[in-house]
């Protein structure tokens, strides 16, 4: 079975199953489409499960396939898996089936005075074309192909936030997605540029393999690696290219969100490892600090502005700005902590932020408003809600015991490895975090209730529970347990490390000293 | 006195040139001799059968085209140069002949359709009478028609084929008036809105005779400089003669206006909105992709066989227009309120991709084995651009209300709900115009890009990477508008068309998505093309 596509086969049956449920009959108040795209979703995951059993932990890339794609510009149809591309590929498949349950009752006829919603058809065919583009971004190996799936991931975000969601959300999705289309573009220079540098050291070619021979230091690479860093940091995303974030989140839905926020912007933070560190070690030790300071300043200004939200979705995909900023700080201070930690924190994250989104999107269906000064006590009311919101928030805030807390801590250890005061900065991050965290649930949950539909509220329904219980149970266990994935996720750090380590000849370059100590 | 020497024509080469002006003058005679009643069939199919046969003709002369090999045994280009040394048979041309017929046949259909307008052609019923009066009427409910047109459409043909393969600047000159005359009168007959339509002819004609007169008197300096007309021989003046750079500068400069008017470059492109607006929308799809084609390929072949060797005196030139071009095309398109006004200067931003595309130019030794060249890379555009842009003006044709077309953009908010399909279409182009992957417009435009980087051009590709930033925000514009706005008042309706113009749509959306996912054959065709033969 060793030879068998596992990869294609991951991307074409969430395709499939969005041509089909796309294609469905439109039936107002029929599930048919969501179980069926559940159906293939669910299928998904369990070949994400069964492919995940084919992969030896490693650093190579495994369970590759190569076809010439379009010979003329040296590209190929190439796929491949390292231990970063497998934790990334099963976080989406894992993610998708829940995102779908917890959405069941988000495309129904909303209530008289409600925002009219798109069909379920609709949703559930972008949300598996969604899933199928997000899991070729995550496989692919020829920079080419990497490209297109990236840019095309654009057109199912798009129709998910401009379809689904709350009036002015056709303002948020032309916001979203001129940001992403300026991101990409410049990032497209930089693609043309490697095939131009390709082209002179040699043969014109595309392939991660064959592009990490060459020689791509000096200005030309720290040009390039400029581009794809830009674009990265707009989908990750980083202060100061951040303020689509939290329009977006706010005005699409929460399941749309999950997909957004806790799967495609992982692409900014998966790319930054791939192909700035992969393809441009020189040039990413040259950008440290200014990434350092950038990561730095996303950590804290995300916190501050989501302590300061009044709208639970928007204060969400704020906190997302500031553990994007934890991420990236993992990523560039070039330590195996931090490299690990990072890589943690992008699957913890993922799990986390997913779980609190659904979490509010459940308040909210419950209350009919987002915004946090109108609610109110709700724990009295709705106990297993206000617990799950709790368990999930406490899990953003890093509470020990849950899963985030061990990857904060990795890359804070790291931090303070590269310097006191990049660690003393990131440490407030934390005790913010508890702020906005706490703030956010003692004003919604607890004291005198103050909404007028509390009368007749019910409590969450099986279905509700079911979508968010695992995942909560996931970030329980990896508390605990994070050893199964550092076993994937190590392998990979190192040998990037490696990767990065190669120029430290370079005497331009101040060796880290700590290097070596993480590595041993 | 030499001897009259009875030229030698090299029939077969040119045999797809003949077969169009051939169809051209027997579609005249069909207007003087056949009743009324016939003519539009008989012209049709004259039309589109003449086309087809020239593709045909044109698809054989590119196989058998003769190489011509360095003494290494490199080869170096394909085919001959014919009549005379006045026209080169060569693979690009081959190449534009085959993209301009496309073009033209898909033109034809275009043309023809008759059932949006309940029964008559897109074409004035009678040009000659005025605008209001009685007499319009009159033609207006008899049914007449303007079949006219079809020949018309054939020697622009013609001269679009002749242009890219002129060689010398004699041959180029005539072939700018034949494919340009047909133009202006064409732009002018449009049935409805007819005094926008004559406007638009007016504009056009009186700027175009302008831009003629600068090409011409470019062509006397620079016979005055090289002592030929062939671009050969003024290749081995620029090479060999270091005096009379100023009268060799300013004559290539002028030679440039001329033909960046019709490519539609800046400081030049102000004609342009205008026209595409004003003319009936088949004409300004028709011209829209079949111009930039011709224009383009003249304007590299003069560029690259006769000014090859003194390239770093116009390439400086070419830099500038084309960050004009690309700036002026995409700041100006997004406050436009008409759909065809967005097209046009949509289309003088692709006229500055293009020009990054050309300017790419370099040595052959500068290349490694199989990397894009830059002739390649526009060759491979101008077919992307010119089957987007035919698609979405054959989109606009069916988009109507009382009044005609609806090209007030306000009219197609709500589009997307009225008539998902068509609104699926035009979106797809426009994304394929703003250059999204998996359409052709995303790999024309990195072809260009990496030629001009490889060039060494980046400040060029810079503006050309924030324009697109720019251009794509007012495509998407008009996809939100299409699908996320709710329609104002009766709201727009898309007529069905006949199976014409449906067929043509069919084509060009089919088209760009194969480009899209799959443009290696196409690339390795543009590659085989190989260079201009010298």
């Amino acid at each position: 079975m060793n030879d068998y596509p596992w990869l294609t086969t991951l991307i074409v049956v969430p395709l499939v199953g969005a041509l089909v449920t796309g294609f469905l009959p439109r039936v107002p108040g029929g599930d048919l489409a969501k179980k069926v795209g559940l159906g293939f979703a669910a299928l998904t995951l369990l070949l994400a499960a069964a492919a995940a059993t084919q992969y030896s932990p490693g650093a190579e890339l495994q369970l590759t396939e190569e076809r010439d794609w379009i010979e003329p510009l040296g590209v190929h149809y190439a796929l491949g898996v390292d231990g970063l591309g497998l934790l990334m590929v099963l976080l989406t498949a894992v993610l998708v089936p829940f995102v779908l349950l917890a959405s069941w009752r988000d495309t129904d006829e909303p209530a008289a005075g409600g925002v009219r919603q798109g069909s379920a058809n609709a949703f559930v065919a972008w949300a598996l074309a969604l899933e199928a583009l997000s899991i070729a971004v995550f496989t692919a190996t020829d920079v080419f192909l990497f490209y297109v799936v990236f840019e095309a991931t654009l057109i199912p975000a798009y129709f998910l936030i401009g379809g689904f969601g709350r009036s002015g959300r056709s303002r948020a999705a032309v916001k979203f997605l001129v940001y992403q289309l300026a991101g990409g573009l410049i990032m497209l220079g930089s693609v043309i540029g490697l095939y131009v540098v390709s082209a002179r050291q040699g043969t014109p070619t595309y392939l991660l393999t064959e592009l990490a021979a060459l020689d791509l230091d000096g200005t030309t690479g720290r040009w390039l690696f400029v581009g794809f860093f830009i674009a990265f940091a707009i989908k990750a995303p980083m202060f100061p290219v951040h303020t689509w974030l939290a329009d977006t989140t706010e005005k699409a839905t929460p399941g749309t969100s999950v997909l957004l926020v806790c799967i495609l912007d992982k692409i900014g933070t998966f790319g930054m490892l791939r192909f700035c560190l992969g393809l441009f070690p020189e040039a990413s030790q040259w950008a440290t600090p200014a990434v350092v300071i950038l990561a730095l300043i996303s950590i804290v200004y995300g916190a501050l502005v989501a302590i300061g939200q009044d709208d639970v979705l928007r204060l969400i995909g704020l906190t997302s700005l500031s553990h994007f900023g934890f991420i990236v700080l993992g990523i560039f201070v070039f330590s195996s902590n931090g490299g690990s930690g990072s890589i943690l924190y992008m699957v913890n994250h993922g799990i986390g932020t997913a779980a609190l989104f659904l979490v509010a999107g459940f308040l909210m269906r419950r209350t009919g408003t987002s915004r946090i000064s109108e609610m109110g006590g709700l724990e009295k009311v709705t106990p297993v809600l206000a617990g799950m919101m709790l368990v999930a928030g406490l899990a953003a805030a890093g509470l020990p015991g849950l899963a985030p807390f061990v990857s904060e801590m990795l890359v804070i250890i790291s931090a303070f490895d590269y310097a006191w005061w990049a660690g003393g900065v990131a440490v407030t991050g934390i005790v913010l975090a508890a702020v906005y965290i706490l703030w956010m649930y003692q004003r919604t949950m607890t004291g005198p209730t103050t909404l007028p539909a509390v009368e007749g509220m019910v409590d969450l329904d099986r279905r509700e529970v079911g979508a968010v219980a695992p995942l909560l149970l996931a970030l329980v266990l990896f508390g605990f347990f994070p050893m199964p994935l550092l076993d994937v996720i190590n392998p990979y750090v190192e040998d990037t490390l490696v990767d990065v380590g190669i120029s430290e000849d370079s005497p331009t370059v101040k060796t880290p000293a700590y290097l070596e100590a993480g590595l041993r | 006195m030499n001897e009259f020497v009875k030229p030698t024509i090299e029939y077969a080469e040119l045999s797809p040139l003949l077969v169009v002006f051939a169809v051209a003058c027997v579609g005249v005679l069909v207007e003087a001799f056949a009743p009324r009643s016939v003519r539009y069939l008989t012209q049709t199919v004259l039309a589109a059968a003449g086309l087809v046969a020239a593709l045909a003709a044109t698809i054989w002369v590119g196989t058998g085209l003769d190489v011509l090999e360095t003494a290494g045994g490199d080869e170096v280009a394909r085919g001959l140069i014919g009549a005379m040394g006045t026209i080169a048979v060569d693979g690009p041309t081959v190449f534009l002949w085959g993209l301009t017929l496309v073009f033209a046949i898909l033109s034809v259909l275009l043309f023809a359709e008759r059932r949006l307008e309940g029964g008559v052609s897109a074409f004035a019923g009678q040009a000659a009478a005025l605008p209001g009066t009685d007499a319009e009427r009159e033609a207006s409910t008899r049914g007449l028609e303007h079949t006219e047109v079809y020949p018309l459409m054939m020697f622009a043909v013609g001269g679009m084929m002749l242009f890219p393969a002129a060689n010398d600047l004699l041959t180029m000159f005539v072939a700018l008036e034949v494919l340009s005359l047909p133009l202006y009168l064409l732009c002018g007959l449009a049935r409805r809105r007819r005094l926008l339509s004559q406007e638009a002819a007016m504009k056009y004609f009186l700027l175009g005779a302008f831009s003629s007169g600068f090409f011409l008197y470019g062509v006397a300096l620079v016979y005055g400089y090289a002592g030929s007309m062939e671009f050969a021989d003024i290749n081995e003046a620029v090479r060999n003669d270091v005096n009379n750079q100023g009268l060799l500068l300013t004559g290539m400069g002028l030679l440039a206006v001329g033909l960046l008017f019709k490519v539609g470059a800046a400081p030049f492109q102000s004609w342009m909105p205008d026209v595409y607006q004003g003319a009936p929308t088949p004409v300004t799809a028709f011209m829209a992709a079949g111009t930039k084609v011709a224009a383009f390929g003249a304007l590299a072949r003069l560029l690259y066989v006769a000014f090859g060797s003194d390239r770093w005196s116009w390439q400086p030139m070419l830099w500038i227009v084309a960050i004009l071009t690309m700036v002026v095309g995409a700041v100006l398109a997004l406050t436009q309120t008409d759909i065809k006004r967005l097209l046009a200067y949509s289309s003088i931003a692709h006229t500055g991709f293009l020009l990054t595309g050309v300017l790419g130019l370099q040595a052959r030794g500068d290349l490694a084995l199989g990397q894009i060249t830059s002739l390649q890379a526009v060759l491979f555009y101008l077919a992307t651009y010119g089957f987007a842009t035919l698609g979405a003006f054959a989109v606009v044709t069916m988009v109507r209300d009382s009044a005609g077309e609806a090209t007030a953009l306000s009219r197609w908010a709500g589009l997307g709900k009225e008539a998902p399909v068509v609104a699926g279409v035009f979106a797809f182009f426009l994304l394929a115009m703003a250059g999204i992957p998996l359409t052709s417009g995303f790999v024309g435009k990195w072809t260009v890009f990496a030629a001009a980087l490889s060039a060494d051009a980046w400040p060029v590709v810079v503006v050309a990477i924030l324009s697109s930033i720019v251009a794509a925000f007012f495509y998407v514009r008009v996809i939100v508008l299409m699908y996320f706005s709710d329609p104002v008042g009766e709201g727009p309706t898309v007529t069905n068309p006949s199976v014409l113009t449906a067929t043509a749509v069919a084509v060009c959306a089919g088209v760009t998505l194969l480009l899209g996912v799959l443009p290696g054959p196409l690339l390795d065709l543009a590659a085989q093309a190989g260079e201009f033969i010298r």
